[in-house]
Protein backbone atom coordinates (compact mmCIF):
# COMPACT_ATOMS: atom_id res chain seq x y z
CA UNK A 1 0.00 0.00 0.00
CA UNK A 2 1.45 3.57 -0.92
CA UNK A 3 1.78 5.85 2.10
CA UNK A 4 2.68 9.69 2.45
CA UNK A 5 2.65 12.35 4.63
CA UNK A 6 -0.38 14.18 3.57
CA UNK A 7 -3.28 13.68 1.93
CA UNK A 8 -4.86 16.64 0.69
CA UNK A 9 -8.63 15.42 -0.32
CA UNK A 10 -10.16 18.15 -3.14
CA UNK A 11 -7.65 20.53 -5.82
CA UNK A 12 -9.87 23.70 -5.29
CA UNK A 13 -8.66 26.64 -3.79
CA UNK A 14 -8.58 25.44 -0.88
CA UNK A 15 -7.05 22.27 -1.02
CA UNK A 16 -4.28 23.50 -3.44
CA UNK A 17 -2.98 26.18 -1.51
CA UNK A 18 -2.77 23.55 1.49
CA UNK A 19 -0.97 21.47 -0.69
CA UNK A 20 1.93 24.17 -1.76
CA UNK A 21 2.16 25.49 1.63
CA UNK A 22 2.80 22.01 3.20
CA UNK A 23 5.36 21.13 0.21
CA UNK A 24 6.70 24.40 0.37
CA UNK A 25 7.94 23.16 4.24
CA UNK A 26 8.99 19.92 2.79
CA UNK A 27 6.13 17.88 3.30
CA UNK A 28 5.37 14.84 0.98
CA UNK A 29 2.04 15.92 -0.09
CA UNK A 30 -0.55 13.58 -2.09
CA UNK A 31 -3.22 16.02 -3.83
CA UNK A 32 -5.84 13.98 -4.98
CA UNK A 33 -9.11 15.58 -6.95
CA UNK A 34 -12.44 14.10 -8.74
CA UNK A 35 -11.64 16.55 -11.56
CA UNK A 36 -9.98 16.60 -15.24
CA UNK A 37 -8.24 19.29 -14.16
CA UNK A 38 -7.11 20.94 -11.31
CA UNK A 39 -8.76 24.11 -10.13
CA UNK A 40 -12.10 23.72 -8.61
CA UNK A 41 -14.79 26.04 -8.95
CA UNK A 42 -12.10 28.81 -9.64
CA UNK A 43 -11.91 27.49 -13.24
CA UNK A 44 -14.89 28.40 -14.29
CA UNK A 45 -14.60 32.38 -12.59
CA UNK A 46 -14.06 34.67 -15.14
CA UNK A 47 -14.51 37.69 -13.00
CA UNK A 48 -11.96 39.85 -11.22
CA UNK A 49 -12.24 38.69 -7.36
CA UNK A 50 -12.29 40.74 -4.47
CA UNK A 51 -10.74 40.67 -1.10
CA UNK A 52 -6.77 42.03 -0.10
CA UNK A 53 -4.64 43.19 -2.48
CA UNK A 54 -1.70 41.41 -0.90
CA UNK A 55 -3.76 38.29 -1.64
CA UNK A 56 -5.31 38.22 -5.35
CA UNK A 57 -7.74 40.92 -5.10
CA UNK A 58 -8.81 42.19 -8.68
CA UNK A 59 -7.56 39.11 -10.71
CA UNK A 60 -9.70 37.06 -12.30
CA UNK A 61 -10.62 33.15 -10.88
CA UNK A 62 -9.04 31.90 -13.86
CA UNK A 63 -5.79 33.29 -13.63
CA UNK A 64 -5.87 32.69 -9.87
CA UNK A 65 -5.89 28.91 -10.82
CA UNK A 66 -3.42 28.98 -13.28
CA UNK A 67 -0.92 30.52 -10.87
CA UNK A 68 -2.12 27.80 -7.69
CA UNK A 69 -2.20 24.97 -10.73
CA UNK A 70 1.61 25.99 -12.14
CA UNK A 71 3.13 26.62 -8.20
CA UNK A 72 1.78 23.21 -7.08
CA UNK A 73 3.62 21.37 -10.51
CA UNK A 74 6.94 23.46 -9.42
CA UNK A 75 6.81 20.97 -6.14
CA UNK A 76 8.22 17.70 -6.66
CA UNK A 77 6.86 16.54 -3.66
CA UNK A 78 3.25 17.11 -4.38
CA UNK A 79 1.93 13.99 -6.08
CA UNK A 80 -1.34 14.81 -8.39
CA UNK A 81 -3.94 12.24 -8.56
CA UNK A 82 -6.44 13.72 -10.48
CA UNK A 83 -9.63 12.05 -12.26
CA UNK A 84 -10.45 10.34 -8.73
CA UNK A 85 -12.94 10.02 -6.14
CA UNK A 86 -11.69 9.14 -2.86
CA UNK A 87 -14.98 7.03 -1.58
CA UNK A 88 -13.86 6.32 2.00
CA UNK A 89 -12.16 6.45 4.69
CA UNK A 90 -11.58 3.31 6.97
CA UNK A 91 -10.79 2.78 10.54
CA UNK A 92 -7.10 2.27 10.15
CA UNK A 93 -6.50 5.52 8.45
CA UNK A 94 -6.62 3.85 4.53
CA UNK A 95 -7.97 6.19 2.10
CA UNK A 96 -9.69 4.44 -1.20
CA UNK A 97 -9.72 5.90 -4.40
CA UNK A 98 -11.39 5.44 -7.24
CA UNK A 99 -9.87 6.58 -10.71
CA UNK A 100 -10.66 6.54 -14.37
CA UNK A 101 -13.52 7.35 -16.30
CA UNK A 102 -15.18 4.26 -15.79
CA UNK A 103 -13.82 4.00 -12.13
CA UNK A 104 -11.91 0.95 -12.97
CA UNK A 105 -9.06 1.89 -11.09
CA UNK A 106 -8.40 1.42 -7.08
CA UNK A 107 -5.70 3.10 -5.30
CA UNK A 108 -5.41 2.08 -1.36
CA UNK A 109 -3.35 5.15 0.24
CA UNK A 110 -2.62 5.58 4.23
CA UNK A 111 -1.31 9.12 5.40
CA UNK A 112 -0.34 10.35 8.51
CA UNK A 113 -2.31 13.72 8.28
CA UNK A 114 -5.68 14.25 5.72
CA UNK A 115 -6.48 17.69 5.13
CA UNK A 116 -10.24 17.38 3.95
CA UNK A 117 -10.76 20.34 1.28
CA UNK A 118 -13.86 18.38 -0.77
CA UNK A 119 -15.79 21.94 -0.99
CA UNK A 120 -19.66 21.79 -1.37
CA UNK A 121 -22.73 20.41 -3.60
CA UNK A 122 -25.41 22.94 -4.62
CA UNK A 123 -28.53 22.49 -3.36
CA UNK A 124 -31.96 21.90 -5.00
CA UNK A 125 -35.23 24.01 -5.38
CA UNK A 126 -38.59 22.07 -5.23
CA UNK A 127 -41.36 23.43 -7.76
CA UNK A 128 -43.60 21.89 -10.28
CA UNK A 129 -41.87 20.43 -12.94
CA UNK A 130 -38.57 21.05 -11.71
CA UNK A 131 -37.70 17.87 -13.67
CA UNK A 132 -37.85 19.02 -17.15
CA UNK A 133 -34.44 19.05 -19.09
CA UNK A 134 -33.65 22.81 -19.14
CA UNK A 135 -33.32 23.22 -15.01
CA UNK A 136 -29.72 23.52 -14.07
CA UNK A 137 -27.68 24.11 -11.06
CA UNK A 138 -25.79 27.26 -11.72
CA UNK A 139 -22.40 25.20 -11.40
CA UNK A 140 -23.38 23.47 -14.31
CA UNK A 141 -24.36 26.27 -16.68
CA UNK A 142 -20.47 28.10 -15.73
CA UNK A 143 -19.45 24.88 -16.88
CA UNK A 144 -20.94 24.49 -20.05
CA UNK A 145 -20.35 27.92 -20.65
CA UNK A 146 -17.06 28.99 -19.27
CA UNK A 147 -15.16 25.58 -19.45
CA UNK A 148 -16.85 23.71 -22.90
CA UNK A 149 -18.05 26.96 -24.59
CA UNK A 150 -21.66 25.03 -25.15
CA UNK A 151 -24.54 27.70 -24.33
CA UNK A 152 -27.08 26.12 -22.11
CA UNK A 153 -30.17 27.92 -23.38
CA UNK A 154 -31.00 31.42 -24.98
CA UNK A 155 -33.43 32.60 -22.44
CA UNK A 156 -32.20 32.80 -19.04
CA UNK A 157 -34.48 33.17 -15.75
CA UNK A 158 -31.92 32.79 -12.49
CA UNK A 159 -33.18 31.80 -9.37
CA UNK A 160 -31.22 33.50 -6.57
CA UNK A 161 -30.01 37.05 -5.77
CA UNK A 162 -26.44 35.61 -4.07
CA UNK A 163 -23.20 36.20 -5.70
CA UNK A 164 -23.60 33.38 -7.51
CA UNK A 165 -26.36 33.73 -9.27
CA UNK A 166 -25.57 37.70 -9.78
CA UNK A 167 -22.02 36.41 -10.81
CA UNK A 168 -23.12 33.83 -13.41
CA UNK A 169 -26.05 35.97 -14.59
CA UNK A 170 -23.33 38.85 -15.70
CA UNK A 171 -21.28 36.17 -16.86
CA UNK A 172 -24.24 34.63 -18.99
CA UNK A 173 -24.70 38.74 -20.53
CA UNK A 174 -21.18 38.36 -21.49
CA UNK A 175 -22.05 35.21 -23.38
CA UNK A 176 -24.51 36.71 -25.51
CA UNK A 177 -27.16 34.78 -23.55
CA UNK A 178 -30.72 36.86 -22.64
CA UNK A 179 -30.87 36.99 -18.70
CA UNK A 180 -35.02 37.77 -18.32
CA UNK A 181 -34.74 38.19 -14.33
CA UNK A 182 -33.46 37.16 -11.46
CA UNK A 183 -35.64 36.43 -8.37
CA UNK A 184 -34.97 36.41 -4.88
CA UNK A 185 -36.92 35.06 -1.86
CA UNK A 186 -35.16 36.43 0.38
CA UNK A 187 -36.69 40.23 1.12
CA UNK A 188 -33.00 41.74 -0.05
CA UNK A 189 -30.30 40.98 -2.58
CA UNK A 190 -27.31 38.41 -0.74
CA UNK A 191 -24.64 38.59 -2.92
CA UNK A 192 -22.51 42.01 -3.39
CA UNK A 193 -24.34 44.95 -4.68
CA UNK A 194 -22.24 45.95 -7.26
CA UNK A 195 -22.55 42.60 -9.02
CA UNK A 196 -26.18 43.89 -8.49
CA UNK A 197 -25.49 47.26 -10.11
CA UNK A 198 -23.85 45.79 -13.02
CA UNK A 199 -26.46 43.46 -13.72
CA UNK A 200 -29.43 46.02 -13.36
CA UNK A 201 -27.55 48.71 -15.47
CA UNK A 202 -27.47 45.65 -18.44
CA UNK A 203 -31.04 45.33 -18.06
CA UNK A 204 -31.75 42.65 -15.99
CA UNK A 205 -34.63 43.31 -13.36
CA UNK A 206 -33.94 41.61 -9.52
CA UNK A 207 -37.53 40.45 -8.27
CA UNK A 208 -36.35 39.99 -4.34
CA UNK A 209 -39.37 38.88 -2.13
CA UNK A 210 -40.06 36.54 -5.17
CA UNK A 211 -39.43 32.87 -6.22
CA UNK A 212 -39.80 30.51 -8.95
CA UNK A 213 -43.70 28.54 -8.98
CA UNK A 214 -44.45 26.74 -11.32
CA UNK A 215 -42.18 25.35 -14.81
CA UNK A 216 -44.27 24.78 -18.06
CA UNK A 217 -43.11 22.67 -20.86
CA UNK A 218 -43.52 19.64 -23.18
CA UNK A 219 -39.82 18.50 -23.44
CA UNK A 220 -37.94 20.71 -22.39
CA UNK A 221 -38.54 24.19 -20.31
CA UNK A 222 -40.83 26.54 -22.35
CA UNK A 223 -42.37 28.91 -19.62
CA UNK A 224 -41.82 30.25 -15.89
CA UNK A 225 -43.98 31.69 -13.08
CA UNK A 226 -42.28 33.00 -10.62
CA UNK A 227 -44.88 34.37 -7.81
CA UNK A 228 -44.28 37.20 -4.79
CA UNK A 229 -43.69 35.96 -1.43
CA UNK A 230 -44.88 37.21 1.90
CA UNK A 231 -43.15 37.59 5.14
CA UNK A 232 -43.47 33.71 5.79
CA UNK A 233 -42.32 33.39 2.54
CA UNK A 234 -45.77 31.93 1.67
CA UNK A 235 -47.08 32.83 -2.37
CA UNK A 236 -49.38 35.48 -2.47
CA UNK A 237 -51.80 34.68 -5.28
CA UNK A 238 -52.56 36.94 -7.79
CA UNK A 239 -48.85 38.68 -8.12
CA UNK A 240 -47.75 35.50 -10.81
CA UNK A 241 -45.64 36.80 -13.42
CA UNK A 242 -44.66 34.67 -16.51
CA UNK A 243 -41.53 34.69 -18.51
CA UNK A 244 -40.96 33.07 -21.56
CA UNK A 245 -37.68 30.79 -20.96
CA UNK A 246 -36.42 27.77 -21.97
CA UNK A 247 -33.62 27.77 -19.36
CA UNK A 248 -34.14 27.86 -15.47
CA UNK A 249 -30.40 28.54 -13.68
CA UNK A 250 -30.79 27.56 -9.95
CA UNK A 251 -28.38 29.15 -7.36
CA UNK A 252 -29.93 28.68 -4.08
CA UNK A 253 -27.20 27.99 -1.82
CA UNK A 254 -24.44 25.26 -1.29
CA UNK A 255 -23.85 22.49 1.24
CA UNK A 256 -20.52 21.74 2.49
CA UNK A 257 -19.87 17.98 1.16
CA UNK A 258 -18.54 16.41 4.02
CA UNK A 259 -19.41 12.61 3.77
CA UNK A 260 -15.74 12.06 4.59
CA UNK A 261 -16.25 13.62 7.56
CA UNK A 262 -18.89 12.00 8.82
CA UNK A 263 -17.13 8.63 7.49
CA UNK A 264 -13.48 9.32 9.95
CA UNK A 265 -15.84 10.23 12.77
CA UNK A 266 -15.08 13.54 13.18
CA UNK A 267 -17.20 15.55 15.73
CA UNK A 268 -20.20 17.12 13.16
CA UNK A 269 -22.83 19.77 14.09
CA UNK A 270 -25.43 20.81 11.92
CA UNK A 271 -24.65 24.77 11.67
CA UNK A 272 -27.53 26.88 9.62
CA UNK A 273 -25.15 30.00 9.24
CA UNK A 274 -22.17 27.74 7.53
CA UNK A 275 -24.95 25.64 5.04
CA UNK A 276 -25.37 22.25 6.70
CA UNK A 277 -23.31 19.77 8.96
CA UNK A 278 -19.67 20.68 9.39
CA UNK A 279 -17.13 18.93 11.79
CA UNK A 280 -15.92 20.46 14.37
CA UNK A 281 -12.48 22.40 14.01
CA UNK A 282 -9.87 24.41 16.45
CA UNK A 283 -8.03 27.92 15.13
CA UNK A 284 -5.69 26.01 13.01
CA UNK A 285 -8.37 24.18 11.09
CA UNK A 286 -7.85 20.79 12.86
CA UNK A 287 -10.87 18.87 13.65
CA UNK A 288 -11.86 16.89 16.61
CA UNK A 289 -9.64 13.95 14.87
CA UNK A 290 -5.33 14.80 15.36
CA UNK A 291 -4.80 13.37 12.16
CA UNK A 292 -7.43 15.43 10.01
CA UNK A 293 -7.61 19.38 9.13
CA UNK A 294 -10.46 21.00 6.37
CA UNK A 295 -10.46 24.23 5.09
CA UNK A 296 -12.46 25.86 2.43
CA UNK A 297 -16.25 25.01 1.75
CA UNK A 298 -16.80 22.04 3.48
CA UNK A 299 -15.69 23.72 6.42
CA UNK A 300 -18.40 26.25 6.01
CA UNK A 301 -19.81 28.30 3.01
CA UNK A 302 -17.88 31.05 2.37
CA UNK A 303 -15.88 32.04 -0.79
CA UNK A 304 -12.41 31.35 -2.55
CA UNK A 305 -10.00 34.28 -0.87
CA UNK A 306 -10.98 32.71 2.76
CA UNK A 307 -11.00 29.50 1.36
CA UNK A 308 -7.59 30.04 -0.14
CA UNK A 309 -6.34 31.30 3.87
CA UNK A 310 -7.87 28.46 5.28
CA UNK A 311 -6.01 26.00 3.38
CA UNK A 312 -2.91 28.06 4.41
CA UNK A 313 -3.41 27.83 8.06
CA UNK A 314 -4.48 24.37 7.47
CA UNK A 315 -1.33 23.24 5.11
CA UNK A 316 1.24 24.90 7.35
CA UNK A 317 -0.50 23.57 10.63
CA UNK A 318 -0.68 20.00 9.15
CA UNK A 319 3.05 20.18 8.26
CA UNK A 320 4.44 21.40 11.39
CA UNK A 321 2.51 18.79 13.20
CA UNK A 322 4.29 16.04 10.95
CA UNK A 323 7.34 17.54 12.21
CA UNK A 324 8.39 19.43 9.06
CA UNK A 325 10.29 22.97 10.44
CA UNK A 326 9.01 26.28 9.96
CA UNK A 327 10.96 28.59 11.37
CA UNK A 328 8.74 31.55 12.33
CA UNK A 329 5.64 28.97 12.36
CA UNK A 330 4.18 31.29 15.05
CA UNK A 331 4.53 34.40 13.23
CA UNK A 332 3.20 32.85 9.96
CA UNK A 333 0.02 30.93 11.57
CA UNK A 334 -0.58 34.24 13.31
CA UNK A 335 -0.73 36.37 10.51
CA UNK A 336 -3.00 33.96 8.58
CA UNK A 337 -5.29 34.53 11.07
CA UNK A 338 -5.27 37.71 11.17
CA UNK A 339 -5.34 38.31 7.53
CA UNK A 340 -8.49 35.53 7.46
CA UNK A 341 -10.14 37.62 10.57
CA UNK A 342 -9.66 41.59 8.47
CA UNK A 343 -11.36 39.72 5.29
CA UNK A 344 -14.54 38.33 7.52
CA UNK A 345 -14.25 42.02 9.23
CA UNK A 346 -17.93 43.07 7.30
CA UNK A 347 -21.23 43.46 7.70
CA UNK A 348 -21.95 40.79 5.28
CA UNK A 349 -19.84 38.12 6.89
CA UNK A 350 -21.71 38.54 10.22
CA UNK A 351 -23.48 35.13 9.59
CA UNK A 352 -20.58 33.51 8.68
CA UNK A 353 -19.38 34.63 11.70
CA UNK A 354 -21.62 33.63 13.91
CA UNK A 355 -21.84 30.25 12.32
CA UNK A 356 -17.26 29.87 12.96
CA UNK A 357 -17.86 30.39 16.75
CA UNK A 358 -20.54 27.65 17.34
CA UNK A 359 -18.34 24.94 15.34
CA UNK A 360 -15.01 26.47 16.94
CA UNK A 361 -13.42 23.91 19.10
CA UNK A 362 -11.31 25.93 21.57
CA UNK A 363 -7.54 24.45 23.00
CA UNK A 364 -6.54 27.18 25.35
CA UNK A 365 -4.78 29.85 24.19
CA UNK A 366 -2.21 29.40 21.55
CA UNK B 1 -33.69 51.03 -2.06
CA UNK B 2 -30.35 49.56 -3.07
CA UNK B 3 -30.93 46.32 -1.22
CA UNK B 4 -33.78 45.68 -2.76
CA UNK B 5 -33.72 46.72 -6.08
CA UNK B 6 -29.24 46.79 -6.98
CA UNK B 7 -29.77 50.47 -7.98
CA UNK B 8 -28.37 53.10 -5.77
CA UNK B 9 -30.91 55.83 -4.84
CA UNK B 10 -30.20 59.62 -5.25
CA UNK B 11 -29.71 59.92 -1.42
CA UNK B 12 -26.84 57.11 -1.80
CA UNK B 13 -25.35 59.39 -5.24
CA UNK B 14 -24.71 62.06 -2.48
CA UNK B 15 -22.63 60.51 -0.76
CA UNK B 16 -19.85 59.84 -4.15
CA UNK B 17 -20.82 62.69 -6.13
CA UNK B 18 -18.00 66.01 -5.80
CA UNK B 19 -19.98 69.03 -5.51
CA UNK B 20 -21.00 71.28 -8.73
CA UNK B 21 -17.78 73.62 -8.27
CA UNK B 22 -15.26 70.34 -8.49
CA UNK B 23 -17.54 68.57 -11.49
CA UNK B 24 -17.17 72.28 -13.24
CA UNK B 25 -13.18 72.18 -13.21
CA UNK B 26 -13.03 69.00 -14.96
CA UNK B 27 -12.43 65.25 -14.88
CA UNK B 28 -12.91 63.49 -12.01
CA UNK B 29 -13.99 60.17 -10.42
CA UNK B 30 -16.84 58.53 -8.93
CA UNK B 31 -16.93 55.41 -7.00
CA UNK B 32 -20.15 54.10 -6.84
CA UNK B 33 -19.30 51.69 -3.92
CA UNK B 34 -21.92 51.96 -0.95
CA UNK B 35 -21.58 48.32 0.79
CA UNK B 36 -18.58 47.19 3.12
CA UNK B 37 -16.62 44.41 1.66
CA UNK B 38 -13.34 42.95 1.75
CA UNK B 39 -11.87 44.91 -1.07
CA UNK B 40 -9.02 47.34 -1.04
CA UNK B 41 -7.19 47.26 -5.02
CA UNK B 42 -8.80 51.01 -5.91
CA UNK B 43 -6.93 52.08 -3.12
CA UNK B 44 -3.57 50.96 -4.57
CA UNK B 45 -3.95 51.68 -8.01
CA UNK B 46 -4.60 55.55 -7.34
CA UNK B 47 -0.79 57.02 -7.81
CA UNK B 48 -1.65 60.33 -7.21
CA UNK B 49 -2.97 59.78 -3.51
CA UNK B 50 -6.55 60.64 -4.39
CA UNK B 51 -8.46 57.04 -3.41
CA UNK B 52 -7.03 57.43 0.59
CA UNK B 53 -5.71 54.28 1.52
CA UNK B 54 -7.83 52.19 3.11
CA UNK B 55 -7.36 51.37 7.36
CA UNK B 56 -9.41 48.09 7.15
CA UNK B 57 -10.05 46.01 4.06
CA UNK B 58 -13.31 46.54 4.48
CA UNK B 59 -13.60 50.36 4.25
CA UNK B 60 -15.74 52.33 1.55
CA UNK B 61 -13.01 54.24 -0.94
CA UNK B 62 -12.87 58.08 0.53
CA UNK B 63 -11.44 60.24 -2.19
CA UNK B 64 -10.24 63.49 -1.89
CA UNK B 65 -11.59 65.05 -4.92
CA UNK B 66 -8.94 67.77 -5.01
CA UNK B 67 -6.16 65.58 -5.51
CA UNK B 68 -8.16 63.36 -8.21
CA UNK B 69 -7.11 63.89 -12.04
CA UNK B 70 -9.73 61.93 -13.64
CA UNK B 71 -6.76 59.43 -15.54
CA UNK B 72 -9.25 56.80 -14.69
CA UNK B 73 -6.48 54.47 -13.66
CA UNK B 74 -8.83 53.33 -10.50
CA UNK B 75 -11.73 52.78 -13.27
CA UNK B 76 -10.13 48.89 -14.67
CA UNK B 77 -8.95 48.13 -10.99
CA UNK B 78 -12.31 47.92 -9.65
CA UNK B 79 -13.49 44.31 -9.44
CA UNK B 80 -17.42 45.37 -9.23
CA UNK B 81 -16.75 47.53 -12.18
CA UNK B 82 -18.53 50.27 -10.04
CA UNK B 83 -15.89 53.46 -11.14
CA UNK B 84 -16.45 56.28 -13.36
CA UNK B 85 -14.97 59.05 -14.42
CA UNK B 86 -16.99 62.17 -15.38
CA UNK B 87 -15.52 64.99 -17.32
CA UNK B 88 -18.28 68.01 -17.46
CA UNK B 89 -16.02 70.70 -19.44
CA UNK B 90 -15.68 68.11 -21.69
CA UNK B 91 -17.27 70.49 -24.32
CA UNK B 92 -19.83 73.37 -24.12
CA UNK B 93 -23.05 71.04 -24.71
CA UNK B 94 -21.72 67.85 -23.53
CA UNK B 95 -19.70 65.48 -20.76
CA UNK B 96 -17.44 62.66 -21.20
CA UNK B 97 -17.90 59.88 -19.38
CA UNK B 98 -15.35 56.80 -19.14
CA UNK B 99 -17.06 53.19 -18.09
CA UNK B 100 -15.50 49.99 -17.54
CA UNK B 101 -16.18 47.47 -20.20
CA UNK B 102 -16.14 43.57 -20.33
CA UNK B 103 -18.58 42.85 -23.40
CA UNK B 104 -17.94 42.18 -26.79
CA UNK B 105 -17.80 42.94 -29.34
CA UNK B 106 -15.93 46.24 -28.54
CA UNK B 107 -17.49 49.27 -29.53
CA UNK B 108 -15.76 51.43 -32.30
CA UNK B 109 -14.34 54.88 -32.25
CA UNK B 110 -17.04 57.26 -33.38
CA UNK B 111 -20.00 54.77 -33.29
CA UNK B 112 -23.21 55.68 -31.88
CA UNK B 113 -24.21 54.02 -29.27
CA UNK B 114 -27.42 53.27 -26.87
CA UNK B 115 -26.76 54.90 -23.14
CA UNK B 116 -28.43 53.67 -20.42
CA UNK B 117 -29.00 54.53 -16.49
CA UNK B 118 -28.69 52.36 -13.48
CA UNK B 119 -32.16 50.55 -14.16
CA UNK B 120 -30.76 49.56 -17.46
CA UNK B 121 -33.14 51.40 -19.26
CA UNK B 122 -32.35 53.11 -22.50
CA UNK B 123 -32.16 56.58 -22.07
CA UNK B 124 -30.55 58.01 -25.36
CA UNK B 125 -27.42 57.53 -27.60
CA UNK B 126 -23.93 58.39 -26.55
CA UNK B 127 -20.41 58.59 -28.97
CA UNK B 128 -18.12 56.61 -28.71
CA UNK B 129 -15.01 58.73 -28.06
CA UNK B 130 -12.47 56.22 -27.05
CA UNK B 131 -11.58 52.80 -26.90
CA UNK B 132 -8.97 51.94 -24.43
CA UNK B 133 -7.85 48.49 -24.14
CA UNK B 134 -6.37 47.41 -20.82
CA UNK B 135 -4.90 44.06 -20.00
CA UNK B 136 -6.58 42.70 -17.22
CA UNK B 137 -9.72 43.16 -19.75
CA UNK B 138 -11.71 45.68 -17.91
CA UNK B 139 -11.61 47.76 -20.82
CA UNK B 140 -12.70 51.40 -20.70
CA UNK B 141 -14.75 53.06 -22.66
CA UNK B 142 -14.74 57.29 -23.24
CA UNK B 143 -18.54 58.12 -24.59
CA UNK B 144 -19.72 61.91 -25.00
CA UNK B 145 -23.32 62.81 -24.03
CA UNK B 146 -25.35 65.73 -23.03
CA UNK B 147 -24.71 67.45 -19.59
CA UNK B 148 -27.15 66.97 -18.35
CA UNK B 149 -26.91 63.31 -18.30
CA UNK B 150 -23.50 62.67 -17.22
CA UNK B 151 -24.91 61.80 -13.58
CA UNK B 152 -27.48 59.33 -15.60
CA UNK B 153 -25.70 57.32 -17.79
CA UNK B 154 -24.25 54.76 -16.53
CA UNK B 155 -23.99 51.98 -19.60
CA UNK B 156 -24.15 51.51 -23.18
CA UNK B 157 -24.97 48.73 -25.44
CA UNK B 158 -23.19 48.08 -28.72
CA UNK B 159 -25.09 46.97 -31.68
CA UNK B 160 -29.04 47.79 -32.36
CA UNK B 161 -30.08 46.69 -28.73
CA UNK B 162 -32.49 48.98 -27.78
CA UNK B 163 -34.20 48.08 -24.00
CA UNK B 164 -36.43 50.97 -24.29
Amino acid sequence: MKKTDLVVIGGGPAGLSAAIYAASLGAKVTLIDDGLELGGQLIKQTHKFFGSERQFAGIRGIEIAKKLIQDSIKYKDIELITNATVTGYYEDGVLTIIQGVNGSILIKLKAEKIIVATGASENMLPFINNDLPGVYGAGAVQTLMNLYGVVPGNNVLMVGAGNIGLIVSYQLLQAGIQVEAIVEALPTIGGYLVHAAKIRRLGVPIYTSHSLKEVYGNDWVERAVICELNEEFKFISGTEKEFEVDTICLAVGLSPLSDLLWQAGCQMKYITELGGYVALRDENMKSSLENIYLAGDVAGIEEASSAMLEGQIAGLNAAVSLGYKCDNFIKLNKSLKEELKELRDNPLSEKVKIGIEKALIKRGVD
Amino acid sequence: MLEKTGIPTEDDLKEVIPNKMRLAKGPVVIIECFQKIPCDPCAFSCKLGAIKPFKDINDLPQVNFDKCTGCGICISSCPGLAIFVIDENYSEKEALIKLPYEMLPLPQKGEEVYASDRAGKTVGKAKVIKVLKIKNKTNIISISVPKNMAMKIRSIRVGDKDNG
